[in-house]
């Protein structure tokens, strides 16, 4: 046995590994789209201000910057809306824990087939 | 698996779990919380996807959507309650989300209660805002120049 201990804890089944990552992830979009939301309602309440003030707010969102923004956005949507699904699965489904990790790869798998072609129509759109 | 045994002698017996009838009757609110977050998620994922294909994806995508794009969606109830349903389930779920943040991250009493206290007003004004706007919209407010205003 070594005599000097670890500074931290080694590495278990979770710590450090894609179990903490979807999790933390799970977390970061879960905010960004908690502050998106409250932008959106607050825009679209325009609509009930003067026709013209929601025509001028969505030009914003029809720019290059803005439009990169929303496929940030979207990334974040999609991300967490299957892992989410993960989640549920692991919680509800008596085989969940022991394909998490399948499931992890499942999540990237259709983030990928979801966003790519999202990219590509939504550039085209705004550009 | 061995190791451990020589900590948890001297750290003394653990204590019993308390049991369930100690929390009293009924689902715990966190148990309800933990059980709104999956069912609502479930939901959202629907909601949220739908509302993306039809607004970004169909047609010219988000260059299409001005005011008149939202007059012809609410002219439908369908697309109203949509939108209703998505709002509150968002808010509440993402509410609830970082509500379990800010109980986590902040340490400080007084930091918790400050924060919980922004949060929820927040929520509630997007939640009476949302729902207003859906409801009083009128496509025939001064300004508008949809066609069927002029008739």
């Amino acid at each position: 046995m070594p005599s000097a201990l670890p500074s931290a804890p080694a590495g278990t089944l979770y710590r450090g590994r894609d179990g903490m990552w979807t999790w933390v992830a799970h977390r970061i979009t879960g905010v960004l789209l908690f502050f998106f939301l409250f932008a959106h309602v607050i825009d679209t309440a325009l609509v009930n201000v003067s026709p013209e003030a929601y025509n001028t707010a969505l030009e914003t969102y029809k720019t290059p910057v803005v439009a990169l923004m929303e496929v940030g956005l979207v990334a974040g949507v999609l991300f967490h809306a299957f892992n989410g699904l993960r989640v549920v699965a692991v919680d509800f489904w008596s085989q969940g824990p022991r394909y998490q990790r399948h499931m992890s790869v499942g999540v990237v798998v259709i983030w990928v087939a979801l966003f790519v072609p999202f990219v590509v129509r939504h550039l085209m759109n705004a550009f | 698996m061995s190791s451990t045994v020589s900590d948890s002698t001297t750290a003394g017996p653990p204590p019993a779990p308390r049991s369930r009838k100690a929390r009293g009757p009924g689902l715990h609110p966190e148990m309800i919380g933990w059980l709104f977050m999956r069912l609502s998620g479930v939901l959202l994922v629907s909601l949220i996807l739908g509302h993306l294909f039809v607004n970004l994806m169909i047609g010219e995508g988000i260059e299409r959507i001005d005011f008149a794009f939202v007059a012809g969606k609410w002219a439908n109830p369908f697309w109203q309650f949509w939108d209703l349903a998505m709002l509150w389930l968002a808010q509440v779920h993402g509410a609830n989300g970082m509500r379990t943040l800010i109980n986590d991250y902040a340490s400080r009493n007084s930091t918790r209660m400050l924060l919980k206290a922004a949060l929820y007003t927040a929520s509630f004004v997007v939640l009476v805002l949302g729902t207003l706007t859906i409801f009083t919209f009128d496509p025939c407010a001064a300004g508008s120049t949809l066609s069927v205003c002029s008739e």
